[in-house]
């Protein structure tokens, strides 16, 4: 069992998935059958997870060869500090979204809780693999079950928007392919520890088409993770998905943030010759337009779903800043922030639903209309979300940011990435009590609300609570979890452990 | 043989990416199957294009690269799975938005933004 503990995150829910679609659990009439398996299949995987963290921070990271065929052949699936902090991170996600789902958003649709465990496996697959064009299936895995799961609960605006997400991803899959054609044509591997051995042998007119393969696959991760000026996607997407997908899908874009930390810091890391670093010049503009641009739609946002789709683009531009920075400080700062914003992202959209809930018509418009049934509840909810969000002590946020500030060392960085962070959580702040004052204080007068049917149910509270508490949690054990982040970043920059651990030295030579 | 690869890869690709920019729906798939088509032809010629090589060992003088071979079919079955949903979708949103255009409303006709000399509208 543990010979294979490397690829458990993968085969749970894949079979578990399937099997959801079988007799005892299939047909519309036996939800509450599905539900505990869905729920004791995300205890499995989050169990799972964690014993990947402890044997990864016990004994190293882990290569796992399907099939046993030896690196550089073969497909393998490689676990460091930082995949097993993601696939923990994904599969504490999945748990509260499956939890908040059981209020009744997952009986819209027969194949609610099957088609999100195939997102899981897609996730976590794009967490663990270490080779291009298996990281492109994973893609897809989790592609096709978002598309499905986009139009979950149906309705004009979800196909609308699945339209535009499904051919915007088909194309970026295309490019994907192209980049990954490109690079084996040039570099003979498809497996990142091996490219990251041959791009600095590489004569001078191969590094030119290793670079445009580069700079494809940039464009990829870039579409995955909404990067400017490839975000135009997000906020339509994210505010007309029903709230526990859209809280699932906030950490869609974390998976494009990962690849781009993992196949350029080392593939095109610093030992990668001529082709060191070099979207690095691309990167600094457009993270720091990625926060403004995200930010300047947090304000203008009409609703609170749309609001919170804008602050993802924030965190995603707050990401490549500390990707940009290029040391193991920035980046093991930049993963510290990366699990806060994904819980507060995920956590603000169940919440804008549950709001929406008990407005009535103007759901989670910020117009004037019936007044919150359960205001004290929701509220403190919101403030939790909206403070650790904008980066205020005591909650995640301000952690998160503190460290990224920290980690800009030179003096133009400085400048830079203060004044952007700082200027942004700001306007955040803004934007969010805006939001809040409009949809908790300014209430139209005597409408009746007694109608107990509006209450927030305890699978909804759960759900959202569950998001909510780690971002304390989170600020509470600071120390001992960017301690784990260092050691993480560290593992990622060391192109040379990574080598070692695929036993390519040989190669080398 | 690469010229007319390379022209018949290259006009795939022009053409996929032209129907893309289009208005409709249908011509957009259209042009997403050109696309794949392109995109697998472009991946086959990645492990260098050869005659009379067979792709095992020992069975001809030549041998060719096997993995390129596998990444093609791959490729293919995950486009084909890929269009055939994006084929359903279009339809449905067909069926729920009332027209068949991408962005899901009719673009505003510029000939009506001018008011006849009747006055109403």
């Amino acid at each position: 069992m543990m010979l294979h503990l490397a690829i458990l995150p993968l085969l749970i829910p894949m079979l578990g998935g399937l099997l959801m679609l079988l007799p005892p659990f299939a047909g519309a009439e036996r939800y509450q059958i599905r539900r505990v398996a869905a729920l004791v299949l995300m205890l499995v995987q989050i169990a799972c997870s964690i014993v990947l963290i402890l044997t990864v921070l016990k004994g190293g990271a882990i290569m796992y060869a399907v099939g046993d065929w030896q690196p550089p052949f073969g497909i393998i699936l490689y676990v460091d500090q930082l995949s097993a902090m993601l696939v923990a991170l994904t599969s504490f996600l999945g748990l509260a979204v499956t939890l908040y789902s059981f209020a009744g958003s997952d009986r819209l649709g027969k194949y609610f809780h099957p088609l999100v465990q195939f997102q899981l496996v897609g996730i976590y697959g794009a967490f663990l693999t270490n080779d291009l064009f298996n990281l492109f299936v994973f893609f897809e895995v989790l592609l096709i079950a978002s598309y499905t799961l986009l139009v979950h609960g149906g309705g004009k605006q979800k196909t609308g928007a699945n339209v535009h997400y499904v051919i915007l991803n088909l194309i970026g899959s295309s490019i994907f392919l192209f980049a990954l054609g490109t690079l084996y044509g040039v570099t003979g591997t498809l497996n990142i520890a091996d490219m990251a051995l041959r791009i600095p042998q590489l004569n001078a007119s191969e590094q030119l088409i290793a670079q445009a393969g580069g700079a494809m696959t940039l464009i990829v991760f870039g579409l995955k993770s909404a990067m400017l000026p490839l975000h135009f996607w997000l906020p339509r997407t994210y505010s007309v998905a029903s709230a526990p997908v859209a809280a699932l899908f906030a950490i869609m874009t974390k998976v494009g943030v990962y690849c781009i930390f993992r196949v350029y810091t080392v593939v095109y890391g610093e030992q990668a010759g001529e082709l060191a670093n070099m979207i690095q010049p691309w990167i600094w503009p457009l993270a720091i337009l990625s926060i403004v641009m995200g930010t300047i739609g947090a304000l203008a946002s009409p609703n609170l779903r749309s609001l919170a789709g804008n602050l993802v683009i924030v965190s995603v531009g707050t990401l490549l800043i500390a990707f940009a920075l290029r040391t193991p400080e920035a980046s093991a700062a930049g993963f510290l922030y990366l699990i806060h914003s994904t819980l507060v992202t995920a956590a603000l959209f169940l919440i804008a639903d549950m709001l929406s809930q008990q407005r009535g018509k103007a759901t989670d418009y910020f117009v004037i209309a019936r007044k919150i049934k359960q205001q004290g509840l929701l509220g403190i909810m919101f403030i939790i979300a909206a403070m650790a969000v904008a980066g205020l002590p005591p909650f995640s946020g301000f952690l998160g940011k503190l460290v990224i500030l920290q980690a800009a060392t030179g003096n133009d960085e400085r400048i830079w990435v203060w004044s952007v962070i700082l200027v942004s959580s700001l306007a955040t702040i803004i934007a969010l009590s805006r939001a809040g004052t409009t949809l908790f204080w300014r209430a139209a007068p005597g409408q009746d609300n007694s109608n107990d049917e509006l209450n927030v149910s305890k699978w909804q509270l759960s759900g959202a609570l569950l998001l909510l508490v780690a971002s304390p949690v989170l600020a509470l054990f600071g120390a001992s979890v960017i301690e784990y982040t260092n050691s993480a970043a560290a593992q990622l920059h060391d192109t040379q452990y990574l080598i070692e651990i695929m036993n390519l030295d040989g190669g080398a030579k | 043989m690469e010229t007319v690869y390379v022209i018949c890869v290259g006009v795939l690709t022009f053409c996929g990416v032209f129907l893309c920019l289009r208005a409709r729906t249908f011509s957009v798939v259209i042009g997403l199957t050109m696309l794949s088509y392109a995109v697998n032809l472009f991946l086959f010629s990645s492990g260098r294009l050869n005659l009379d090589g067979a792709a095992i060992l020992g069975m001809a003088e030549q041998y060719a690269d096997p993995l390129p071979q596998a990444l093609t079919l791959t490729a293919i079955v995950i486009g084909f799975a890929m269009i055939a949903f994006v084929v359903i979708l279009a339809i449905r949103a067909r069926a729920d938005l009332g027209n068949d255009f991408v962005d899901g409303k009719e673009p505003s006709d510029t000939s009506k933004l001018v008011m006849p000399k009747g006055g109403k509208e």
